[in-house]
């Protein structure tokens, strides 16, 4: 009994620890600027007030955070789909295809698992550069979407699903395609939304990469614009921590409605990487 | 096969198609079939990650400046510049790779053991698991962006909530958490893990229910207590499970770059500027992507050299205990 008790008062500290930051976020998206950076601060906003979401909307703004907002999305759905796109078919080949290369293709796609990050910046900014996708949002997405992470998964769960139905398919003289389309594809629902989900929170979320290689304001995503709004000159805390807001509360919803995916798909692929 | 057919053109065959594949091989597809569903994958990968690897080893060999006509050829000097004491490049260079270094010996022992400890709590079955859970993992969907700018604001030393919270409960309110050291380390180290913890608690999650739950009920007929269990039980069967989040935990603790970056600035006079910090600046701000490239390859040795360590040394323990 006292251990039960135990259990929970230590977890709900815990989630006090965890959750303050974030409840501290959305009070303060909704005060005034001169309120967010009172001292000492108000906890509650005296007038609640949408003075920074106005800002965030108002597209003459110098710091256009709702374009910004559209940028990402743009990027993060379209890399999840370019991944889904390219990895499925060339994991699928890897998995189930025989051909003379095969070992050597699929060693050199997980030997750049190994690879630390950092190695692509300077080249990968010089081929951006030269394929003229500099300051565009194809620079956000191709590149990241290039990584093995996506074939490697699909491939360890296209060898565990069994091979009759497909051989069956084959033999009343299906072609590859078709079965990779019409039995593979729909058999891997669960896979594919997770790799998808993984794929937009990582575009989403990428930092390094976006700060470096999308220059005009105009075309910036959420994680360099954030960037932006904090190194004003007068920082407006309000508006940083409004603009937080919008960077978080789509992949909180997409982890809240697809939990399951995300939790299975990063304890899976823990385990397996 | 045919009975037919000249020995070369079999052997050829039986190479081609091994045993256990001759089936699929002759349920068929062309010889272009494979490379025709690999090709769109293929082009990413040629372009963006097998050409760079090369490409930033000829780049680190060039004085290579993005704005200039000329990029001329400076074989190793990038790296020897690095290994010169006191040359302008190597001081700051080796003064971001301690830094990182630090941060590193600092995060990774905390998020190696307080998440174990987290998921040993969410183990059992009770109600309000999943809620826990949910509420432990959610910081780890933000992007560091997010989590650098919240902790910049929550830390300010003038108008941040930890200090008011603080002083409140009779402690300092006036502590530099983003600005002197050592407050900007345990800012660093407390941010990350509040933005991680959760990733390692689901990979340890996983690991123990792998465990299987007889060998507590025999420990417990041995009269194993909590503590027993945990030492002879729980520990031994997470190892793999431990050595990774050790592995995963290092490479990204060594890889810091945004908590430093929006937080404290690399603050007080580039102590906290961490090595990819550096290597951007170097690259980004003052056009030096050639001794950048460089700067990369060098982090990247270390980085790997780091990942081998674990892993030997987790080895070689086992196979003595055999």
């Amino acid at each position: 009994m006292t251990r039960t008790t135990l259990r929970y008062a230590a977890l709900a500290l815990i989630t006090l620890l965890f959750l303050s930051p974030l409840i501290w976020m959305i009070l303060t998206a909704f005060k005034t600027e001169e309120e967010s950076a009172l001292s000492p601060p108000t906890f509650l906003p005296t007038a609640w007030t949408t003075t920074a979401f106005d800002t965030i909307f108002d597209s003459t703004a110098q710091t256009p955070v709702f374009r910004w907002f559209l940028n990402s999305i743009i990027a993060a759905f379209g890399m999840g789909l370019v991944v889904l796109a390219t990895a499925a078919p060339a994991a699928y080949a890897l998995a189930r295809m025989e051909f003379r290369g095969k070992r050597l293709v699929f060693a050199a796609i997980v030997a750049t698992l190994f690879v630390p990050p950092i190695i692509f910046l300077a080249p990968n900014y010089e081929i951006v550069a030269a394929l003229g996708l500099l300051d565009t949002l194809p620079a956000v997405i191709f590149p990241l979407a290039a990584g093995a992470f996506g074939v490697f998964f699909l491939r360890q769960f296209f060898l565990g699903l069994p091979r009759e139905l497909e051989e069956a398919a084959l033999l009343d003289g299906a072609n590859r395609w078709q079965v990779f389309w019409r039995i593979v594809v729909p058999l891997s629902r669960p896979a594919l939304a997770t790799l998808f989900v993984l794929s937009v929170l990582t575009n989403w979320n990428d930092f390094l990469w976006p700060l470096y290689v999308l220059l005009n304001p105009e075309n910036l995503t959420l994680s360099p614009g954030l960037a932006l709004l904090q190194n004003a000159n007068a920082v407006d805390f309000a508006l940083l921590m409004a603009g937080g807001l919008v960077a978080t509360v789509p992949v909180l919803l997409l982890f809240v409605a697809a939990q399951r995916y995300v939790i299975e798909g990063v304890s899976r692929t823990g385990l397996k990487g | 096969m045919s009975t037919g057919a000249l020995p070369r053109t079999r052997r050829r065959a039986e190479r081609d198609a091994a045993p256990a594949a001759a089936r699929g091989a002759q349920l068929g597809h062309g010889r272009f079939t494979p490379w025709l569903f690999m090709a769109p994958y293929l082009t990413l990968f040629g372009v963006f990650v097998a050409l760079p690897v090369i490409y930033g080893l000829w780049i680190s060999l060039h004085n290579w400046d993005q704005f200039l006509a000329e990029k001329p050829w400076v074989g190793l000097q990038n790296y020897t510049d690095l290994s010169t004491p006191g040359s302008a490049k190597a001081e700051p260079f080796w003064r971001a790779m301690l830094a990182t270094g630090l941060f590193t010996a600092l995060s990774v022992p905390l998020l190696v053991v307080l998440p174990l400890f987290v998921a040993l709590l969410l183990n059992k079955r009770f109600p309000g698991r999943t809620f826990f859970r949910a509420a432990f993992f959610a910081p780890y969907v933000l992007g560091v962006a997010v989590v650098g700018v919240l902790f910049r604001f929550i830390l300010d030393p003038n108008v941040g909530a930890l200090n008011y919270v603080l002083g409140q409960i009779g402690l300092p309110d006036d502590t530099p958490w983003t600005t002197a050291e050592p407050w900007v380390w345990v800012s660093l180290v407390g941010m990350t893990v509040w933005w991680t913890l959760g990733f390692n608690t689901i990979i340890y999650l996983a690991g123990l229910q792998d465990i299987d739950g007889q060998l507590y009920d025999a420990a417990e007929v041995d009269g194993a207590g909590r503590w027993a269990r945990l030492r002879h039980v729980t520990l031994p069967g997470l190892r793999p499970v431990i050595v990774f989040v050790i592995t995963v935990t290092l490479l990204a603790s060594a890889n810091m770059f945004g908590q430093a970056y929006l937080t404290t600035q690399g603050a007080p006079s580039e102590r906290t500027r961490t090595a990819i910090m550096f290597i951007a600046e170097e690259g980004f701000n003052d056009f030096h992507l050639g001794s950048a490239a460089a700067m990369s390859y060098v982090l990247a040795l270390f980085l790997m050299a780091l990942s081998a360590g674990v892993f030997f040394l987790f080895r070689d323990r086992k196979e003595a205990r055999a």
